[in-house]
């Protein structure tokens, strides 16, 4: 061995076109097929929801004693219901509800149980073991009744509604970033940030977080199914939004006081439901797919 | 110029384990190593899996904290740091991982990895932070064009090659190679121990050089040290070190190593039994139970330290 002779360069790994990562991230997302429908099935719902005003043929909460439980058709594309309000337009109006609660509550959610759970992880030792038998107390309660107690507690209103559905999803949340802060602060790029004098705080937001941050965002768009279902059951058990504003879980329960006369006024909210929650969980999956490192762009 | 002196180094790991009644052991990971490196020089710590030499590495650098002992970088008490302090001692002193696959973050591009410890240490930034990079890149014979490139997109040398560009980017004097070629193959080993060897020479870079290779020790360090189970057993230049130890168990690991020389196969002898558990350490000198010529005295006292001019070991034979 000749400790003069210089390192031969070691050639680059074949020249690839020149894309972004995010722009190679976006597109994978975009070329799977399971993800464009379930881009398709939300687009339908956030479209429905703001251009509601636009798109509804008829005020939501206008009653109208001569048509009601009119049949699908005619001027009431969906029929109406026992008040003889356009179910159309409360479906419409209904997707407001369930995006805003869904997406706040689930946002908020991510934002305090992800922070607990990243820091839990971190830290370990005693600290790591109290903060999640807390959270196992929480996760111990059904979401729902978890929720019943809190709007019980505070009052039905959209505030208390993501108030409830947030502390349903904290814990979850808390759990799934937990567990790879786990695995990661073991390796050894951790323990390279800390030799070169990163803070914990840059080691744990800028170099675990984007790291675990694809795992939340698939359980995001998952969770998000599944608070639009508990906003939907509150409303189904009188707990959600009060009425009149329309909700597709009150809507739900309304028509069921005529489900065999009118079975659609069940059948038309439930469908929105299915509608925004299959697509949720297909986005969820397209997710996951487009953001793991070793997929990218290949 | 000596730049660090370690002495005295310990660090214990207490592992509580069983229910209802939890039974503590204590591994003596380190107990009591003493050692100073000079200035642009190589220092070899060599052993066998699990006798606490990264574990030393890790100790003085404070990516885990000693339990005692005293740490001194040019006047700085290390042990004491804090702050600013302990900022500077990080970019004096860095590191270069074993594992070239574990050490880069999979979701920061190699550029972000070379140029965030210049931000943070305020070495540079932006334009300039870059063009550092890129220079970086270059001594450590990697494109500057690789710079946006993901560490998933390189092999185990060049990522190697990238970990050391990073230790390099806060302009250390003192860098640990922890294993430095372990992992990787040995056509690539050579190649990065030659970058490691001129990096030495142009920067005038201290090495603390961890490894259980003889021969790559003997090559790349100008003194070693052998550990064993948690304390140095002998140190001195690496030459007469390697070729004619004066500690039985330096002796053995010399054997053991393997010599470029047919001829010689299958005449070397064996060494006896498996390294003892460090949470449970023989008594007296930690090596007598595999010990050739194990004395009686051995099994009672841990041998003192006995210099012989440039090096010296702890065994009563020396």
């Amino acid at each position: 061995m000749s400790a003069t002779a210089t390192p031969a360069p070691v050639p680059a790994p074949a020249a690839a076109p020149q894309v972004s990562p995010l722009r190679r991230a976006v597109q994978r997302f975009l070329s799977n097929p399971t993800t464009g429908i379930g881009i398709v099935l939300c687009a339908l719902v956030v479209i429905g929801a703001v251009f509601a005003p636009y798109l509804s043929p008829h005020d939501p909460i206008d009653q109208n004693i001569i048509d009601r439980l009119a049949p699908p058709g005619g001027d009431f594309p969906l029929g109406t219901d026992a008040y003889g309000r356009d179910v159309l337009s409360r479906i419409l109006w209904g997707a407001r509800v369930s995006l805003i609660v869904s997406l706040s509550a689930i946002a908020a959610a991510i934002m305090i149980g992800g922070t607990i759970g990243m820091i839990s992880g971190y830290i370990g030792g005693r600290f790591d073991l109290i903060t999640m038998q807390v959270m196992d107390v929480l996760l111990s309660f059904p979401s729902l009744i978890l929720g019943l107690i809190v709007v019980a507690l505070l009052g039905p209103d959209l505030v208390n509604l993501v108030v409830a559905i947030a502390l349903t999803a904290i814990a979850p949340f808390a759990r799934i970033a937990r567990a790879p802060v786990l695995a990661l602060k073991e390796r050894a790029f951790v323990e390279a940030g800390r030799a070169l004098g990163f803070s914990h705080i840059r080691v744990l937001f800028v170099h675990i977080l984007p790291n675990i941050l694809s795992e939340v965002l698939v359980m995001g768009s998952l969770w998000m199914a599944t608070a639009v279902r508990t906003e939907a059951s509150l409303s189904f058990i009188g707990l959600g939004v009060k009425p009149p504003t329309p909700t597709w879980g009150g809507m739900m329960r309304d028509g069921f006081e005529n489900i065999l006369d009118a079975p659609w006024l069940s059948i038309w909210p439930g469908l929105a439901i299915l509608v925004l929650v299959l697509g949720l969980n297909m986005i969820g999956d397209g997710l996951r797919d487009a953001t793991d490192p070793k997929l990218r762009g290949e | 110029m000596t730049i660090l002196t370690v002495e005295n180094l310990v660090k214990h790991f207490t592992v509580t384990k069983g229910f209802p009644r939890p039974v503590t052991t204590t591994v003596r990971a380190v107990d009591g190593v003493s050692f100073s490196v000079g200035e642009g020089e190589a220092f070899g710590i060599v052993g066998e899996s699990g006798c606490g030499k990264s574990t030393v590495a890790r100790a003085f650098l404070r990516l885990v904290e000693p339990d005692d002992g005293t740490i001194n970088y040019r006047g700085e008490d290390v042990r004491a740091a804090r702050g600013a302090t302990l900022t500077m001692l990080r970019r004096r002193m860095q590191i270069v991982f074993q594992d070239p696959y574990s050490s880069l973050n999979p979701r920061r591009t190699v550029g972000q990895a070379i140029i965030e410890p210049m931000r943070v240490h305020g070495i540079a930034t932006g334009r300039a932070a870059r063009d550092k990079a890129a220079a970086l890149m270059e001594e450590v014979g990697l494109p500057a064009a690789a710079l946006d490139r993901y560490p998933h997109e390189f092999s185990g040398g060049q990522r190697q090659r990238i970990g050391i560009a990073r230790a390099l980017a806060v302009e250390p004097e003192l860098i640990v190679a922890d294993e430095p070629v372990s992992a990787l193959d040995v056509s690539v080993q050579a190649q990065v121990l030659l970058l490691l060897k001129n990096l030495q020479r142009r920067r005038n870079l201290a090495f603390v050089f961890v490894s259980h290779d003889l021969g790559v020790v003997r090559w790349f360090c100008d003194r070693v040290a052998v550990m064993y189970l948690g304390r140095i057993v002998e140190e001195g230049p690496v030459a007469p070190v390697l070729a004619e130890p004066l500690h039985p168990y330096a002796r053995v690991l010399r054997d053991a190593s393997p010599v470029p020389d047919p001829s010689l196969r299958g005449a070397l002898p064996r060494i006896a039994g498996e390294i003892p558990s460090a949470a449970n350490p023989p008594s007296g000198c930690h090596f007598h139970p595999r010990c050739p010529v194990a004395q009686p005295e051995c099994s009672v006292s841990y041998p003192e330290w006995r210099d012989r001019g440039a090096r010296g070991a702890a065994c009563v034979l020396v």
